[in-house]
């Protein structure tokens, strides 16, 4: 009997036809619950079935994020879908094979050892048995439940995974329309919503004589302070949209100040408090005490496309199309929400831009959803404007983030205390509440958000990496929990690590600086993890550490292992520091075990590298006069080609450790990286992002 | 109110309302959805297509003001079935993530290749400044139009 636990997705979908099905073409069905939201999980996850089945990846055919016809794997989220959809497909996969190698060998009255499989077909020694997986398929009863016993292939035996296969979805994007803003059902409607400006403000009034003017036959859906307005063409529900915003009056409701990213005021909100300890005081005397506070503002996904979603209603059913990360978490929140059961919902995915956690695409389906109710039997197509994306979704939290330690005549922690304030970072629907946008513009909104944040199973939401890796003899976590409803926050990009490590990693240098020793050898001999010092050691081989140097230039460096538990990532930046920073060359060594795609996986690093860098360079989403004040691409600037450096990614060589999930790995190393390159390039330190222009030269006038 | 234009090539007659926006026009009416919709604002270069050849963003542009002119679309860069160098070298370089971008980002690049045909790393750069990618593909990008670059001046 196997004692290990199977990963959840098979534990929660056991039955192997849960995720493999032969079909007549000699092809074969994968049906995963996890999404393509630009990462190239669809590819991975092909491969992996594919390396267990020995298949030729060209037969797997693969049915993703459908309430029907996938399995439930909650949402696409955490780094987890090669650690826990991946080791799920590898297991049951390994099973399917064995079952139909033991039906052959039965048959053939031999050992099922004597069989193997070449793209399919079963050979027995060297020789073709004729026989193959479509043909054997109606005699092995898939309809059981997976043991997870079934060896799975060693790292040396692998054709498939290791190898940089090309992204399945890519040839589509560069020749065609694959996104779900190119579906067009002959029966849509267009529909557009008017956004609420601030959370819980109410509709005085709006011209819908204006309205009626403006837009041709187009349908006007209310309900409470919900309004969309529908119409056989966009353009027709666009230019109603225009004349409702123009004339509507609001009032009310809960406003953010100017300044509620900041760290000041972020100290000052109410909070809820929990502390958490890890390893003993040590009772030593401390020689001195270093402390300081590092913050991070509200940061937007800003997607690169508007939500979108199709609705249709009919017959008492809901077909919702959406680029949510979760199908079945939007199906059982839009049950509850709608009061129609589960088995009446079908939620199927369907492409989206790029998508880096909880954005509006839960929201857009929850408005489709709401308005094909109200207009059944016809398709209700709803398309975001840029604005609604920029400020209608979740935002990134903000963080304060303080760091104190104690230090003995060496400058080594005796004592380390971490404190954050951040408001709740684990906000999708389902999971603290029902939290779709139209419900609570609704007449009868359902009850707010209870305050809660992800839990440490989970990786934590604020505190995730909040402990930090070193050996430090003891650590006190500090979480000030924020509830702040003014601003509506969830998932984003790695939670609470960006921030965490950002302070931590500057913390760090903060100390090599008071103990006078090179922030990479200090670094090295506070962590014992032998891989966390060979991602360490293999940046700084990279880069060149610590460069050259030269006038106003500066190389920094970063690391985190993720969630402490998933892939471990070193950055090093060079920066040339004048007005702005301008970043020269970044280099990254990333340990995330066995790699199922190196091509693949170099891209998520590097793509999280950019955004990291845009994050900590530029990005802070402002609020005036009790709303958002940036929504549009002017007033949320992200990094631009020419300011993007070149990259060099090294994966550390790891084929036989378990395969640990590296999507988010660089986002906070990246963000400490920079900090430190400026820090040293400039002879001062910023503790709050983002280091813009005005920052810099705040810190020129400091010093 | 009608109006004439060449669109990939072929002449093409649209009745269309005077402040119809070119990409609505081909969109929804020619049912050509490779040119993608970002911002509406030009501000991110998502819906760029070329007019008379040079880059031009479609969520604002008015469909009267090209009448009488060229358009081209990522539709239009196939030629018979045949994937422009560009597609085949951002294929090539697995340049994309989610993907959006691209169809804007492939269309400035034609642009950029068509006058100048051996641009430098930082010249590709400028040339694609009006173009936002989210998912971090930027240099794999770069690789590739320089890359294209190449294989259209029939050098390895």
């Amino acid at each position: 009997m196997s004692a290990k636990p199977l990963p959840r997705s098979l534990a929660e979908n056991p039955r192997l036809d849960n995720w493999i099905a032969f079909e007549p073409d000699r092809r074969v069905r994968l049906m995963v619950g996890k999404v393509e939201l630009g990462q190239g999980i669809v590819t991975a996850l092909t491969q992996i079935a594919a390396e267990e089945l020995d298949v030729r990846p060209e037969r797997l055919r693969v049915v993703s994020g459908d309430s029907e016809r996938a399995p439930n794997e909650w949402y696409t989220a955490g780094s987890l879908s090669i650690e826990v959809s991946g080791a799920s497909i590898r297991l049951a996969c390994a099973e399917i094979r064995r079952l139909f190698l033991e039906r052959i060998a039965a048959d053939l009255r031999c050992d099922p050892a004597e069989i193997s499989v070449v793209d399919g077909r079963f050979l027995r020694g060297q020789a073709d048995t004729g026989l193959d997986y479509w043909q054997v398929a109606p005699k092995v009863d898939l309809a059981r439940t997976a043991t997870g016993e079934a060896a799975v292939k060693h790292a040396s035996e692998m054709r498939v995974v290791g190898r940089s296969l090309a992204r399945l979805d890519l040839p589509e994007k560069v020749a065609g329309a694959p996104f779900i803003h190119d579906l067009a059902p002959a029966d849509a409607l267009h529909a557009r919503v008017l956004r609420r400006p601030n959370p819980g403000a109410q509709l005085v009034s709006f011209d819908e004589a204006a309205v009626r003017r403006a837009g041709k036959d187009v349908q006007i859906v209310r309900d409470g302070d919900f309004v969309a307005f529908v119409g056989v063409s966009e353009s027709a529900a666009k230019v109603a949209l225009a004349a409702a915003e123009r004339t509507a009056k609001w009032q009310g409701g809960v406003q953010p100040v100017a300044d509620a990213g900041s760290s000041q005021r972020l100290r000052a909100e109410p909070t809820i408090d929990q502390v958490t300890e890890f390893g003993a005081a040590t009772g030593k005397k401390a020689a001195r005490v270093h402390e300081a506070v590092y913050s991070k503002p509200f940061i937007a996904h800003a997607s690169l496309a508007p939500s979108c979603a199709v609705a249709r209603f009919a017959n008492d059913r809901l077909e919702v199309i959406t680029h949510a990360q979760g199908s079945y978490p939007l199906r059982t929140a839009l049950s509850q929400w709608l009061k129609l059961a589960p088995e009446k919902i079908a939620v199927r995915h369907h492409q989206g831009a790029g998508c880096y956690g909880h954005n509006g695409a839960d929201d857009a389906a929850a408005d489709a959803a709401l308005i094909a109710t109200r207009l059944p039997g016809r398709s209700i197509r709803v398309q975001w404007s840029r604005e609604d994306e920029l400020s209608a979704s979740p935002f990134g939290p903000a963080m304060a983030v303080k760091l104190r330690a104690e230090l003995d005549a060496e400058s080594r922690p005796v004592d380390w205390t971490i404190e954050i304030w951040s408001g709740i970072h684990g906000q999708r629907p389902g999971m603290n509440g029902l939290n779709l946008l139209p419900a609570d513009a609704l007449s009868d909104p359902p009850p707010p958000p209870k305050p809660h944040d992800i839990g440490e199973a989970g990786g934590g939401g604020a505190t995730r990496n909040a402990q930090a890796l070193y050996d430090l003899p003891r650590q006190r976590v500090v979480h000030h929990l924020i509830t702040n409803p003014a601003v509506r926050t969830s998932a984003l990009r790695s939670l609470g690590a960006f921030a965490n490590v950002f302070a931590i990693e500057s913390f760090m240098d903060e100390l090599a600086v008071l103990a006078d020793t090179d922030p990479m050898a200090y670094r090295l001999s506070l962590l014992s993890d032998p891989r966390a010092r060979r991602v360490i050691e293999t940046a700084a081989r990279m880069s060149g550490w610590p460069g050259k140097g030269g006038e106003a230039t500066a190389q920094g460096l970063g690391f985190a292992r993720y969630k402490n538990r998933s892939g471990y990532a070193a950055v090093v930046v060079e920066a040339r520091v004048e007005e702005a920073v301008r970043l020269s060359r970044i280099w990254c060594a990333v340990d995330g075990g066995l790699i199922i795609n190196p091509d693949g996986a170099a891209n998520q690093i590097e793509g999280g590298i950019i955004q990291a860098a845009s994050w900590a360079l530029k990005e802070e989403v402002r609020f005036a006069g009790g709303r958002v004040a940036s929504a549009t691409w002017d007033d949320y600037p992200i990094l631009r080609f020419s300011e993007v450096p070149e990259i060099e990614i090294k994966l550390i060589e790891a084929q036989s450790e378990a395969a640990l999930g590296l999507g988010e790995v660089a986002q906070g190393p990246t963000a400490a990286a920079i900090a430190n390159a400026v820090a040293r390039a400039l002879g001062a330190r910023i503790r709050d992002l983002p280091l813009t222009r005005e920052r810099i030269a705040q810190a020129l006038l400091a010093g | 109110m009608g109006s004439a234009f060449t669109l990939n090539g072929r002449a093409v007659d649209v009745d269309a309302e005077e402040s119809a926006t070119l990409i609505d026009v081909l969109r929804h009416q020619l049912q050509l959805r490779a040119t993608r919709f970002g911002c509406g604002l030009e501000q991110c270069g998502a819906c760029t297509v070329l007019v008379d050849g040079e880059p031009v963003q479609s969520c604002t542009r008015l469909v009267a003001t090209v009448a009488g002119k060229s358009v081209t679309t990522l539709e239009g860069l196939r030629r018979d079935g045949v994937l422009h160098p560009l597609q085949e070298a951002f294929l090539a370089e697995q340049a994309g993530q989610c993907g959006y971008c691209l169809a804007g980002i492939l269309m400035a690049a034609k642009a950029l290749l068509d006058r100048n045909p051996n641009p430098t790393r930082a010249e590709i750069a400028t040339a694609l400044d009006g173009n936002l990618c989210r998912c971090g593909a930027h240099n794999r990008i770069i690789r590739a139009v320089a890359r294209a670059a190449a294989a259209m001046r029939g050098s390895p």
